[in-house]
């Protein structure tokens, strides 16, 4: 235990420098900031029409759901799993990684998880932005209805599940970077997964579950229609006994990996 | 017999098929500097590597400091520091923060970085970015992170490489420092033997896996026989001469006959038999093969 606390705390230092950890941070700011102004310059436009506050609320947080499950979210997870890696593979670390007097199945676990937590940070910061810039909207036009319908509890059942859904495609990725050093080949695996994830889930394919990539669209559209209340649905179940899986795998092949 | 702080018995590794470490019976006591000598791919890295239990070794093969290594990894990777290939080093890192990051996985105070940065004259670029040290540098703070535990063996894989001379001398000197003042035991591997002949109490010579040589540096030069190295005005008539008076002669050329030593004695007993015989002996000593040829010659024939 004190092995994988001290590796993970050494994995917060090494990139508390590098684009991976600020990305966390600075996507949703970002994001969350543009379609705040958005709303904002189109102020009138948007009160002329009447939404109810809750429908508002939709609109306006949909902004940004809209394209995270299909598109924000899977690129963000290839891409932290990618860098958490490569951190190791470009200064050739592996060795004098594993080489110190710390049990190697934490050395692994703590990055695993360190991933995890970025991906946890970036969705709860997409959360706490769009309702804390709805806030502020009202705050600076009184024309809106936003403070008529508190959106915490939606939010953050909907992004909690999000978070749930990203966990086999990280497994996944996690995985391709462990085993190859380069750029392209998780980008392009990650890419080609996505493209077929979102056909097969948008094309309702039946076993749409069984591809990972797919479970963030499935699990978006889901709180669409009749599986909203449900947060343990069935792409969620298949998420994360896919990230149990690989998870494992990842470790045998990490411990051989070190062998070069 | 003193304590032996690695020892492997027997150890045999294989990369597929293929052998790499063969027969491998390695014995370092507590104190010395042992040159672990060896041609481009004789085993040298992947001996670390196993020593490290980076690579599996087969049970009750490998020991450090008397306990088998796969049962004790972490027990035993306390007790050491290493330097395997290129320095393990964080590039966006500054070379005060690589080694602090090292600080936190060992769970030691940050001083101690500090000091270590002092030990190695990296002060001055502490804050600089690791990426952007110099070969020597970066090599120079590899051997700082090597040492960040104050361990009590240091695995150095051609710790020199690419260092410019003055850099060499320095961490020659650090090297001994070491072995005399703090009582480390250090193995440090090496294919040039002008650079272990300096510094080691002990060497292990190994070829294609196999330990050709193991012993202190005075048993390795007692391997190399002196000989007589002999010039005279005429060197095929006093071959000639030299022959029928039943002398052995190992090699000649157009300047210099080379003999066997057998004693100084004989030696003048030599002079005085060539002069009489009308012959202007130029000069006439006592010639050691220097470690290179030897080392070359112990290479070759395995």
């Amino acid at each position: 235990m004190r092995s994988l606390l001290l590796s993970l705390q050494s994995e917060f230092y090494k990139s508390r420098k590098t684009l991976a950890f600020w990305a966390a941070i600075v996507l949703p700011l970002i994001i969350c900031g543009l379609i705040a102004f958005g709303f904002l310059s189109n102020a009138d436009k948007i009160i002329k029409m009447h939404f109810p506050s809750q429908v508002l609320w939709m609109n306006f947080s949909g902004g940004a759901l809209g394209v995270m499950g299909m598109l924000i979210l899977p690129f963000y997870v290839i891409f932290m799993a990618f860098s958490v890696n490569n951190i190791e593979h470009k200064n050739d670390t592996w060795k004098s990684l594993f080489a110190q007097p710390l049990n190697k199945f934490s050395i692994y676990a703590a990055k695993y998880l360190y991933a995890v937590i970025l991906i946890f940070i970036c969705l709860f910061l997409f959360a706490l932005f769009t309702i804390l810039s709805g806030y502020l909207l009202q705050a600076l036009n009184s024309g809106f209805t936003f403070n008529g319908y508190s959106p915490v509890a939606l939010l953050s059942k909907i992004y909690f599940k999000m978070f749930l859904s990203s966990l086999g495609i990280l497994s996944l990725q996690f995985i391709i970077s462990l085993i190859w050093s380069d750029f392209l080949k998780p980008m392009g695996i990650g890419f080609i997964g996505i493209i077929a994830g979102i056909i097969v889930a948008t094309k309702g394919w039946e076993y749409a579950y069984f591809v990972p990539y797919s479970h963030p669209t499935l699990a978006l559209s889901m709180t669409k229609s009749k599986n909203m209340d449900q947060l343990f649905s069935q792409e969620i179940y298949s998420s994360l006994i896919y990230a149990v899986i690989l998870f494992v795998a990842g470790y045998f092949i990490v411990a051989r990996k070190s062998i070069k | 017999m003193k304590d032996l702080i690695i020892e492997t018995r027997g150890l045999n590794y294989y990369f597929g098929t293929q052998k790499v470490v063969d027969d491998l019976s390695l014995k370092v006591e507590k104190g010395s500097i042992y040159g672990f000598l060896g041609p481009n791919g004789a085993g040298k890295t992947t001996s670390i590597k196993i020593l490290l239990n980076l690579l599996k070794s087969p049970a009750d093969t490998v020991f450090l400091f008397g306990k088998e290594i796969n049962s004790n990894r972490i027990a035993s990777l306390k007790r050491l520091g290493a330097l395997v290939e290129q320095p393990a080093i964080y590039a966006h890192l500054s070379g005060e923060e690589n080694l602090y990051n090292r600080c936190m996985l060992l769970g030691i105070n940050r001083t101690k970085a500090k000091e270590m940065l002092r030990l190695v004259g990296l002060e001055d670029a502490a804050s600089k970015k690791a990426g952007k040290y110099s070969l020597g540098m970066k090599q120079r703070l590899g051997i700082a992170l090597a040492l960040l535990s104050d361990p009590e063996l240091l695995l150095l894989d051609e710790p020199t490489n690419g260092l410019d001379p003055n850099g060499i001398i320095e961490i020659r000197n650090l090297m001994i420092e070491l072995a005399t003042k703090h009582q480390k035991t250090i193995l440090v591997s090496s294919h040039l033997l002008a650079e272990i002949e300096r510094i080691a109490t002990h060497v292990g010579i190994i070829n294609k896996g196999k330990l050709l040589f193991q012993g202190t540096i005075n048993e390795l030069h007692d391997l190399s026989k002196p000989m007589i190295e002999l010039e005279l005005n005429d060197i095929p008539k006093g071959q000639e001469f030299l022959t029928t008076n039943g002398y052995q002669i190992l090699n000649s050329t157009e300047k210099k006959i080379i003999l066997p030593f057998i004693s100084t004695e004989e030696c003048g007993r030599l002079n005085t038999l060539l002069i009489q015989h009308g012959f202007t002996v130029y000069s006439i000593y006592q010639i050691r093969k220097d470690l290179e040829h030897l080392f070359l010659d112990i290479t070759k024939n395995n």
